[in-house]
Order: C-alpha cells, then structure tokens, then sequence
C-alpha cells in the first residue's frame, strides 16, 4: 500500500530552521528521520519544502488569472514536506509518521494513494 | 484522590465484574457492553459529585435495566438482556456479593483464537471500559480500525466458538502466558515516552490477576516487574524534561513505596518456587532498584540475569537488553555479537537495537557510532528520547 505522509509544522516550527540556536536540532532531528526512513527501503519518492513565504500561488476563476505572492490561505499548520511510502497496511504507516519530528511539533498526516490512472 | 479519580476506580471496579458476570451468565459480550455502557458513562457523572455508592454493582445494574430499552440493538436481544439483568438484580438482593467472573474474561481475551495483536485493547475495554478511541490512540492505530478489530473479535466470542470459561487447568502452562503478555503489553504501549498512556491501567491489570491467581509465580513477576518500572516513571526525564537513562536517573525521584511493594510481591512470588522469564524480570528490576540503597549497580548480576532471561525466553527484546547490560559490564564486543546474531531485516526500523548498538561502539571507540546513533535518533517517536540519542551521535559517547 502507498501512503503519503504529510508533514505538517507550525510557524513556529518552521522559524527554527534559521535561528541559530536552534537550527542545528531541527536539521539534526530531520537528517535522523530522512535517514533512517531511506534505510528502510520504503521511500518512494520524498522531498522537504521550502518555507510556505517562498510559495507562489496561482488560481484561475472565471476565466480571470490571480497569482498571488505566498501560499494559497494562512494556517496553523503548514506543509514542511512530504514522504511516499509503500509498506504493508496503515499500522506500519502510522508507526512512521509518528517518528516523524513533525509529529512532535505539529502533525503529520496519513493519506493512501488513488491507484494510478487507467 | 480526587472525587473524580475515586468514582472512576469504584466504576472501574464494577464495570468488569459485571460484564464478566453477564457474560458467563449468557449474555454475549457485545449486548452486555451495550447493556452496561451508559450505565457507566452516567456513574461517571454522578459518583464524582454524590459520592459512589455503597454497593457500585447494584447501582450499575439497575441504571443498566433502565437503559436497556434505549440500548439494545433488537427486541430480542434486549429481551435476553433483561431477563439476565433482572436476574442479577435478585440474586444482588438475596447475598452481599457476586462471584467474580473476570478470570474467565481475561482468559477469553486472550484465547489463542483471538488475533494477537487485539488480546490487549479486548482487555481493557471489557475488563476496564477504556474506549477504542484511546486504546488506539496508545497503540498508534486509527480508531476505525482499532473499532472494527474489537467487533471482530468480540463477534468471535458471541459465535460461541470460544466458551466463556476457564480452561482446564492442564491446558494453563500454555494459557497463562497469553495472559500475562497481553497484560504487559499495556504497560508497553508508547514506551518511548515520559510515561506510557497505559501503565496505571496495566498495573490495575496485573495486581487484579496477581490477586485473582495468588499461587500463579509468574502472575505476581508481572506485578512485581511493572511495580518497579512504574516507580521509577518521575525519574525518566529531568526537571527540563530531557530523557534520562535509567543508570544515570536520580534515585530520590523513585517511588520507594512501589518499590517496597514490589519487592514484598516478588519475594511472594519466590516462595512458590516456580521461576519463569517474568520473575527474572523482575529481578533485573530488583537489581536496578537496589542501587537507591548501594549507590552503584550490580552489572555482573544483570549479565546472570539476562543470561537466564534469554535462555528461557529468548526474545528479540531479551537479546538486545542482554547485548545493553553486557556492554555496561565491560563486555561491549560480546554484546556487539549478541547484536550481529539478531535478523538485520527485523532489526531494520527497530529503534532499540539501534540505540544499543550506537552505545555499544561509542564504548569500544568505533566510527560507527555516530551514524548508529542518528539512525536511533530518527527512529524514535519521542522528542527527548531523540535530542538525547542526537546529542550523543555529536559527542561521540558511548
């Protein structure tokens, strides 16, 4: 089974990754993760995002374009990154996701994948 | 206590009992929890500002009566609800005291019939009333899913293909031990934590079999094993809440009454003279404990003890804390081998053997150690646990 894992941080965790007192265990925590998920051999595609300010977001509604600088809405929780995984049921996913450090300092979400397009 | 903690123990006491008794009076277990949840949920509301009555199970059981019509699935099953309900009621009025069924209960939950990985969640909510909800929660599954294993499960025991009865006592050697591991595995849930969502519960657990099962040696191991883990749960992390290994805990954070009682149950547990893999243990807990009085610990007696202990249960778990307490005892190399033995694919994600084997090359001064200990780090699903093993992987100790 296939499964995102959605990494979900708040502001204030995403302002640790410059603040030089803190940046180093927060990328410390995140190569461990990144790490030990690869080593599994369960990774099928994963990448961190940068920050939600460099986001730009376009819509188009009723034939007129917006683009607009920053993500879509601002929220509690921001996407940070995200893992697809393939492992053998939801348990082993959810084991996963709770090792994540954005599970210590937000959420992380658990969704299974569509099948792939006919 | 509060008033709140007092009327859920007084509740909690009453829940298991009579669905136990309803049960072996026939009733199946999921129309018996159906009979008697509001009965509870409402207890619950009640007790704490009332206070809990005299006798909680006659309380229950006429709340549950009156419930029943609300409740119940059909018209026959609440027929067969009532008449069992109503007949408990007379025989409450006639004698002071119920027998107590839930030996039965906790034997059925942990039938070899049912799936392994549900014994424990059927056990708390039947003889506990914990909802799946939080049982999942402890257990790191989605509610949905914990909720339909229950059902499964429970539907298994109303299709009367497990008897609601105690086995034969020939067939205990092999039933026990189901038990007695179900019971810990609620201790274990979530042990990367300050304090596992589960402990009070399992211990509630293992002294109401200790004290169903008072000549069962390996009942009062488990009692005196979760006791001495327990005592220490203050001194697991620091005032700023970073994790402390337990040879580096502060020994006025352990709780000395638990500790007392504990060993009190495992010198019971002696008498019986019928050693087993949960006395052992315990003992290990013993060992540890005994530096509050010494100020050093005994690593020689641990490496006997772990010895025993994989030699009568020779568990991943075991391996790994033996191939831990060898390296504590100068013996690093011997505990890299009792690592390199285990099956590298199972040993793969499993944080334990990681963090072990991290230590265990720190000792002996190998490169190997820093990456070891990342790899814990980002294995661990507790934030001091991994800024602990963090911290180690960038000073390089062992």
């Amino acid at each position: 089974m296939k499964y995102m894992l959605i990494q979900l941080e708040t502001a204030e965790e995403v302002s640790r990754r410059d603040n030089p007192e803190q940046a180093g265990a927060y990328w410390g925590a995140w190569g461990a993760y990144v790490q030990a998920i690869n080593q599994a051999g369960i990774v099928v595609y994963g990448a961190g995002l940068m920050p939600p300010a460099s986001a730009t977001t376009v819509r188009v509604a009723g034939g007129e374009r917006q683009v607009q600088d920053g993500p879509f809405a601002d929220s509690k929780e921001m996407l940070g990154g995200f893992f697809i995984i393939d492992v053998p049921d939801l348990d082993t996913a959810l084991e996963w996701a709770a090792r994540s450090p954005a599970a210590s300092a937000g959420s992380v979400e658990v969704r299974p994948l569509l099948p792939p397009m006919p | 206590m509060t008033a709140v903690a007092a009327a859920e123990r007084a509740a909690r006491g009453s829940y298991g009992r009579l669905l136990a008794l309803l049960s072996a009076r026939g009733m199946g277990l999921a129309e018996a929890e159906d009979a008697l949840a509001e009965a509870f949920a409402t207890a619950l509301l009640i007790w704490p500002r009332d206070g809990a009555p005299a006798s909680p199970e006659a309380w229950l059981l006429v709340a549950a009566r009156r419930n029943l019509g609300r409740v119940a699935r059909h018209g026959a099953v609440r027929a067969a609800a009532q008449g069992t309900v109503e007949m408990l009621i007379e025989e409450l009025a006639e004698g002071p005291e119920f027998p107590d069924e839930r030996l039965k209960l906790l034997f059925i939950c942990a039938h070899p019939d049912i799936a392994e990985e549900v014994r424990t969640p059927l056990m708390l909510q039947t003889v506990l009333g914990l909802d799946a909800a939080r049982i999942a929660a402890a257990f790191l599954v989605s509610p949905s899913a914990m909720g339909q294993r229950l059902v499964r499960a429970k539907a298994r025991l109303r299709e009367g293909a497990i008897p609601f009865e105690m086995p034969e006592p020939a067939e205990w050697p092999e039933r026990l031990p189901a038990v007695l591991s179900a019971v810990y595995a609620a201790f274990g849930a979530g042990w990367e934590g300050e304090a596992g969502p589960l402990e009070e519960e399992a211990i509630w657990l293992a002294r109401l079999l200790a004290a169903l099962l008072p000549g069962e040696a390996e009942a009062l191991g488990l009692l005196a094993l979760l006791l001495h883990a327990h005592a220490r749960r203050a001194a697991r992390r620091d005032e700023a809440g970073a994790f402390v290994p337990l040879d580096e805990q502060d020994i006025r954070r352990w709780d000395t009454a638990l500790m007392t009682e504990a060993e009190a149950v495992l010198t019971r547990a002696a008498v019986l003279g019928r050693h087993g893999p949960w006395q052992i243990e315990a003992a290990i807990q013993s060992v540890h404990a005994q530096r509050a009085r010494s100020g050093r610990t005994e690593w020689g007696a641990l490496v006997a003890l772990h010895g025993a202990l994989v030699a009568t249960r020779p568990s991943l778990g075991a391996h790994i804390a033996q191939a831990a307490v060898l390296g504590q005892a100068g013996r690093a190399a011997e505990g890299l081998a009792v690592l390199d033995a285990l099956p590298s694919q199972r040993m793969a994600a499993h944080q334990p053997f990681w963090a072990v084997r991290a230590h265990l090359l720190g000792l002996l001064g190998e490169a190997g150690a820093a990456a070891a200990y990342r790899r814990a780090a980002g294995l661990s699903s507790d934030a001091a646990v991994r800024e602990f093993l963090l911290r180690r992987a960038v000073n390089g100790r062992g």
